[in-house]
């Protein structure tokens, strides 16, 4: 099952090598991974989406993130109420025969066109997992020249 | 002040009286200020030796143990030892030279990614970029590397940050946002805890390094007394609780007692502390314990519920929460039943071995102890020779057993013995080897000899690599691929670095040599030749159920 887990760092260098470095020695997967600064400059935010078979890997996840020296706080989404987004950017070989029809989908899905070429566009979405991963679906018949997903971020309600 | 200047300063706050290393390129500042500091510098032979004499003073003195090394190959030299440190969670603080700032990542010569690859090996680690971070760096290492779970801590120090100046300033106060153990068990937690303990009918006592590190012997020995509950030790908990009490069932697990692996099976509530129920304790996961009811105790809450299911967890210092414990406990269990069924087990099972006229490698710690009191400090190598140790040499003192548990490193008990020798001048300091893992970090003799240590080392010389031999005999049907070895000879490897050897062959010749050995003020080293194919046992094989011993006894 996945699991969406924030974690407060300090804001030094190599703190993301611990962490991803905590995920390979003890074979956890990670899914995604998402890094910035906080309103805090000192402290950096990672939400991470980890794949955990069961409850005491997750728990076991958790206790040896917040035993790293620099990490202050961890957070578990699974059982809270929260909001997560993901990012993509689909680049799309076009002709004009098919923008009317792409230009109704990305309508519908809430997508922006960014880019309008000769040949191709650039969309833009900004939505959950499972809204993307529905509208990427609708996107068969187009030829997708490139896909570019961000990992996911999360906030607690 | 100079960079080095203040690493030196700040480790004699930290009240640092000795530190082990080797120079070498980038760290020739610190060694200027050490020509005049007065702060002990043992010079090591390989900077492994440095490492492990560190963890060996660390573990007889509960003291953070130091170590130093240059660049490069200097630093990678420590990693097995800092690794060693880490699996045993032993306090100790290894600073690095590094090359300067400006030339981190051009692949300098003797560059090497020192946090990089201690990352996964220590409790935490620093490169210092900046020396108006030094001071603070140093006391936040000596802190983490000593409180909570120890562990070490390295420090990566570049040379340009050892010769830039700053003034010194002494952060009185460390205060990390991020790192705040917890000491105090939660009360509800321990109140539940006792009243288990009440109502258990056949409790048992499982307790491991966390109990030596936190300094809660005592706490132990009045809960065991009070109650009438028997003790059981890992590895890293031998000398926790007296090895002669008539409560110690002495180590369970893979080369366990008998009597103790039968205890932690048949019994209805372990409490565990300061342990972390690691596969050479539990075998089978599975089939491990099956009627009990588990209490764990541990200030490091990862160790709990990671590898068997706990009822009643309490995170906090053992010694804390044993204290809270014995206090909540109204009404002590019956145990009468109990203790009989294991004295039962005891006569049945004893811990024995075959008793003729050969020179067997058990007699030969038997006598160790004997003539030392069992008051020695025992420092070990890996494999046969330190399980023999652990069985035959009954521990009454935390603090007195140094050797290498989870990660078994050959090579640990010469170096580790020339540390806590330094450590604890007035004790007799013996390190019980065998004839392949002696050779693994002989070059120490020297550090030894040379800085006046009169550590004795007894080489239980099989011709063989003893444990992964009887593992060929037990399992690989005895093609003994790569086990058999041809040695040096021993008395004269001693003369030449001017330590006393000597050759023991019969039985006879064991007490008199020791007693020679134990009048000599000097390194001696006693080859004894003993039985070459003596197994270690009882011994559970790798991935069975505890009870499902192969005995061998006499």
């Amino acid at each position: 099952m996945k699991h969406t887990i924030s974690i407060l760092v300090e804001n030094k260098f190599g703190v993301l090598a611990r962490v991803a470095g905590l995920f390979s020695a003890r074979g956890y997967n990670i899914d995604s991974l998402t890094v910035s600064e906080t309103q805090d400059s000192t402290i950096s935010r990672m939400t991470v989406v980890v794949n955990a078979e069961d409850e005491k890997i997750l728990e076991q996840i958790k206790k040896q993130l917040n035993k790293l020296i620099d990490v202050i706080t961890v957070i578990d989404f699974t059982k809270k109420e929260y909001i997560e987004r993901e990012l993509i950017f689909v680049k799309i070989a076009v002709d004009k025969s098919d923008l009317a029809r792409l230009k109704k989908i990305a309508a519908k899905a809430k997508a922006d066109i960014l880019e309008k070429k000769e040949d191709f566009c650039i969309i833009e979405l900004v939505a959950d997992r499972d809204h993307i991963n529905n509208f990427l679906g609708q996107l068969k018949d187009f030829k997708l020249v490139e896909l570019v997903r961000s990992g996911r971020i999360a906030i607690a309600k | 002040m100079t960079g080095a200047q203040i690493l030196i300063e700040c480790l004699k706050r930290e009240g640092v009286d000795v530190m082990f290393g080797y120079p070498g390129g980038v760290v020739l500042p610190i060694f200027d200020v050490l020509y005049d500091a007065k702060l002990k510098f043992i010079l090591t032979r390989h900077e492994q030796g440095a490492a492990h004499a560190a963890d060996g003073y660390a573990r007889a003195t509960g003291k953070v143990g130091v170590c130093l090394s240059t660049s490069g190959p200097g630093a990678t030299n420590l990693v097995t030892g800092i690794a060693n440190a880490y699996m045993d969670s032993i306090p100790m603080v290894a600073i690095t030279g590094q090359v300067k700032t400006n030339l981190i990542g051009n692949d300098a010569f003797q560059e090497s990614d020192v946090t990089g690859i201690t990352r996964p090996v220590t409790k935490h680690n620093y490169l210092v970029k900046d020396i108006k971070d030094l001071a603070r760096t140093i006391r936040e290492a000596f802190y983490i590397a000593s409180t909570g779970r120890p562990g070490p801590v390295v420090i990566d120090l570049p040379v340009d940050v050892q010769t830039s100046k700053t003034e010194f300033i002494w952060p009185e106060e460390i205060r990390i946002r991020s790192y705040q153990p917890t000491l105090e068990g939660h009360p509800g937690q321990i109140k539940k805890a006792a009243k288990m303990i009440e109502k258990a009918k056949k409790p048992i006592l499982y307790v491991g390094g966390g109990v030596i590190s936190s300094g809660a012997s005592e706490q132990l020995k009045a809960l065991a007394e009070k109650n009438q509950l028997p003790v059981t030790t890992t590895f890293m908990g031998i000398g926790a609780f007296p090895g002669e009490h008539a409560l110690c069932l002495g180590m369970l697990g893979m080369h366990g007692t008998a009597y103790a692996n039968h205890a932690i099976m048949d019994s209805d509530l372990i409490i565990a502390v300061g342990a972390r129920f690691d596969d050479r304790v539990t075998g089978r996961i599975d089939a491990f314990a099956p009627g009990a009811k588990i209490i764990h105790i541990d200030i490091d809450p990862t160790s709990i519920s990671k590898n068997i299911r706990v009822d009643v967890p309490i995170v906090g210092d053992a010694k804390e929460v044993l204290r809270d414990l014995i206090g909540y406990i109204k009404k002590s269990p019956d145990t009468k039943m109990w203790l009989g069924q294991i004295e039962k087990w005891r006569k049945e099972f004893p811990l024995s071995y075959k008793h003729d006229d050969k020179l067997r490698p058990q007699f030969v710690i038997e006598k160790i102890r004997e003539l030392t009191g069992g008051d020695a400090i025992i420092a070990t190598e890996v494999g046969q020779n330190q399980m023999w140790s652990c069985l035959f040499y009954q521990h009454n003192q935390p603090r007195t057993w140094i050797s290498s548990g989870g990660l078994g490193t050959m090579g640990f008990g010469l170096p580790a013995a020339i540390g806590a020798q330094i450590g604890r001048p007035e004790k007799v300091v013996f390190d019980i080897a065998g004839d392949g893992s002696i050779q693994m970090n002989i070059q120490e003799l020297a550090t030894a000899v040379f800085n006046k240590l009169p550590v004795k080392i007894a080489i239980l010389n099989n011709g063989y690599l003893g444990m992964v031999r009887q593992w060929q005999e037990l399992f690989y049907k005895k093609r003994y691929s790569a086990t058999p070895l041809q040695n040096p000879d021993f008395v004269k490897l001693a003369e030449a670095y001017g330590a006393k050897g000597l050759r023991v062959t019969t039985k006879e010749g064991v007490v008199p040599a020791l007693k020679e050995a134990l009048a000599t003020d000097n390194v001696v080293m006693i080859d004894f030749v003993v039985e070459p194919e003596e197994n270690v046992f009882p011994m559970v094989p790798a991935g069975e159920a505890l009870n499902r011993m192969l005995g061998g006894m006499a």
